[in-house]
């Protein structure tokens, strides 16, 4: 049976991570809470607006209303990245030898490790960053499609066009496709290894009652699950043409209670899910079969992350209440 | 859909107004009056805000079309985000106040906190406050539509800087207001002086709220010159027509066409009739508004219907409309439906003579 270590916290919690086998809570008042031989507590930001892991540095990469980019270390220590005045940082992304890319309004930057920062000027506002698995390649989403940047060249980037408003931007963990989450109700993805000059392949996936929030590339990418629904909707990337022509797992359902995180396993081909009711289950997508993490709690389940080895789940919501799921237990 | 919050949705006043008009003003007066609530205010650029006010936000404006191929389901994205983000930590703000900038078009605004999901779980579009320059529409109306939109979709008016402006120009500057926008409450200041409960917590998209506290509100036909309305040269009431019909004094000063004022293209059609049967009522406002959308910027009324004991009411905005019952009506209050729509192209006769087929029959009606 999975044990549950609850951690009950004020707010609001943006994102969860472990660095090492410690598990990290940033709350959206820009509190960063760990469990590392008690509760520990951190000041980072004056509102904290997203937080990612940088598995390259084992490092938190986190974006605030003060308008500061910090690098926080397992010991809770931070060193301050970039600092704009009055602009919110909705946006960071980690990229390889720990480069780190945000944006706010029009302009993604990319500071390098050396300290050098390289800008990349939309035309309309930059909505979501992802760098590629290789190479120094960065895709921002914005109004009608995503535009992909060498990081090191000052070219032409490529654009993906597809008509409407795309909100974030994933890249599957074999390069070989990129998925955005939309203003609208669904996902667009995009084949990149076409042959050159070949029309571009475009995956709609759409039918989703409501907005797409959550998505997360299973081991190997072999399966993107995804949020919007009252089941977690998993699409099969395995083939070379991706979902196309095919339909997605659905995982999980609910009568009426929606999906609102899902987070891959590191290792096994199942996912956790979290929903707004505060439920968490994970699910083995071979057989669908289900086993309960966390009974319903307080509110609306807003984060999840899995340790490296796949032994614990943390998990953050709406109203505060955490915890650490071990399923080796 | 997510599970609805019990937490009650946070008001949102969005400010419109040409550049100088005087918005900055009265966001500072907002800001700093001691009326013990606290506001979260998003803003394009922080400009001339002299609070020190921890959520004042920055915003780049950024229109989104929907992907349903209908040219005026626009939103505001940025909003989206901010607004998310703001509503992470409710407990910081009593309400939201967005300022737009003097060229903006407010219906964006407006139908962000209708058409997206999840902001309209959280937020409860309040008021569209216009500000007007007394002194300088009449030019602002000669070189652009957004003047003349900002006040056809506000819900409150505040004439402002009247004392830049002669009593004769003032009450012109009022009548093409009115001429504009039949509906809105109108208020005259200087320095964007004013009561802020004229301004604040307004309720004016809220069903049960919206058209009952309102002496003007599809009562235009009626028009009782409250604050003060004195009419200039230029004025189009017909102070001499008399319609002896069972309403005795009506004026119907803006019910005729196309409005004769320079510059003016914003016209307002105001029908009225008796009760209506549901059964053919819903089908044509779907159908007017799908088809007449685009040339809609607001629509109010208030729907009697057949056999019904509960006033309904509707509102709409382009091709969005909602509706719902809002309250028995009263003892001795006439059972009749008045519909105001607020836009441009629209065609008067088709939408009278339409509307008027959808009342119950007579034979129906005494079957009641």
């Amino acid at each position: 049976m999975p044990t549950v270590a609850p951690l009950d916290l004020e707010g609001h919690v943006a994102g969860v991570a472990f660095l090492g086998d410690v598990p990290f809570f940033a709350e959206s008042s820009g509190l960063i809470h760990r469990l590392d031989h008690g509760h520990k507590t951190v000041e980072a930001h004056e509102g904290l607006l997203s937080c990612v892991r940088d598995d390259a540095t084992d490092t938190l990469l986190t974006g605030g209303e003060d308008g500061k980019v910090l690098r926080v270390k397992a010991d809770g220590t931070t060193t301050e990245i970039a600092s704009v005045p009055r602009k919110w940082i909705s946006q960071v992304a980690a990229g390889p030898q720990g480069s780190v890319g945000y944006a706010y309004g029009k302009t993604a930057h990319v500071r390098l490790a050396d300290g050098s920062v390289k800008d990349f000027t939309e035309e309309r506002t930059v909505e979501g960053i992802a760098f590629a698995p290789k190479g120094m390649r960065i895709a921002l989403a914005r109004y009608n499609g995503v535009s992909l940047h060498w990081v090191a060249m000052a070219g032409q980037p490529t654009d993906l066009e597809w008509k409407g408003a795309h909100t974030g931007v994933t890249f599957s963990p074999d390069g070989r496709f990129v998925v955005t989450t939309m203003q609208e109700n669904a996902l667009h993805g995009w084949k990149l290894d076409t042959k050159p000059g070949a029309e571009t392949r475009h995956m709609r996936m759409t039918g989703y009652p409501a907005k797409v929030k959550s998505t997360s590339w299973s081991a190997k990418g072999k399966w993107l699950a995804s949020s919007g629904a009252p089941a977690a909707i998993v699409w099969p990337f395995q083939a070379k043409d991706g979902p196309m022509g095919k339909a997605p797992l659905e995982l999980g359902t609910r009568a009426n209670i929606m999906v609102t995180q899902v987070s891959c396993h590191p290792v096994e081909e199942i996912v956790a899910i979290g929903y707004a009711d505060g439920m968490i289950l994970v699910v083995r997508f071979a057989d669908s079969k289900e086993v309960l993490l966390r009974r319903p709690g307080k509110g609306a389940i807003t984060a999840m992350a899995w340790s490296k080895n796949g032994a614990q789940l943390a998990f953050g919501s709406e109203a505060g209440d955490c915890g650490v799921v071990d399923i080796t237990a | 859909m997510t599970e609805a919050s019990t937490a009650k949705p946070i008001p949102v006043t969005v400010l419109t107004g040409y550049l100088g008009a005087g918005k900055t003003t009265l966001l500072n007066r907002i800001l700093s009056e001691n009326h013990g609530r606290k506001y979260a205010v998003i803003v394009n650029e922080f400009g001339e805000i002299g609070i020190d006010n921890d959520l004042i936000v920055e915003s780049d404006e950024e229109i989104y079309e929907m992907n349903n191929g209908c040219v005026c389901c626009t939103v505001r994205g940025d909003l989206i985000r901010v607004v998310e983000g703001l509503m992470r930590r409710p407990g910081r703000f009593d309400g939201i106040i967005v300022e737009t900038t003097g060229l903006a078009d407010p219906v964006p605004v407006a139908q962000t906190f209708f058409m997206d999901d999840d902001v309209r779980a959280k937020t409860e579009l309040d008021a569209v406050v216009a500000l007007v320059d007394a002194k300088h529409l009449p030019l602002r109306l000669k070189d652009s539509r957004e003047a003349e939109d900002q006040i056809a979709f506000a819900d409150v008016v505040l004439l402002n800087k009247t004392d830049l402006v002669t009593p004769e120009e003032l009450a012109k500057v009022e009548a093409t207001v009115r001429v504009i926008n039949p509906t809105a409450r109108i208020h005259r200041t200087e320095r964007s002086e004013i009561d802020l409960t004229k301004v604040l917590d307004q309720g004016a998209f809220n069903l049960e709220r919206a058209l009952e506290n309102d002496p003007h509100f599809l009562d235009q036909d009626d028009h009782d010159h409250d604050h003060d309305h004195a009419c200039g040269p230029d004025c189009n009431h017909d102070h001499h027509h008399h319609d002896h019909d069972h309403h005795g004094h009506d004026h119907h000063h803006h019910d005729h066409g196309p409005s004769p004022i320079h510059d003016v293209t914003v016209q307002s059609v105001s029908l009225r009739g008796g009760e209506m049967n549901p059964d053919r009522f819903f089908p044509w406002i779907q159908k007017i508004t799908q088809t007449e959308g685009p040339n809609i910027l607001r629509l109010k009324g208030i729907i009697a219907f057949k056999g019904d004991e509960e006033r309904y009411v509707v509102q709409g905005v382009h091709m969005i409309i909602e509706g719902d019952h809002q309250r028995p009506w009263k003892d001795g209050e006439k059972r009749e439906s008045r519909l105001v729509f607020i836009g441009r192209e629209l065609d008067r006769e088709k939408l009278e003579r339409t509307f008027k087929a959808c009342e119950a029959a007579p034979a129906e009606a005494a079957a009641h």
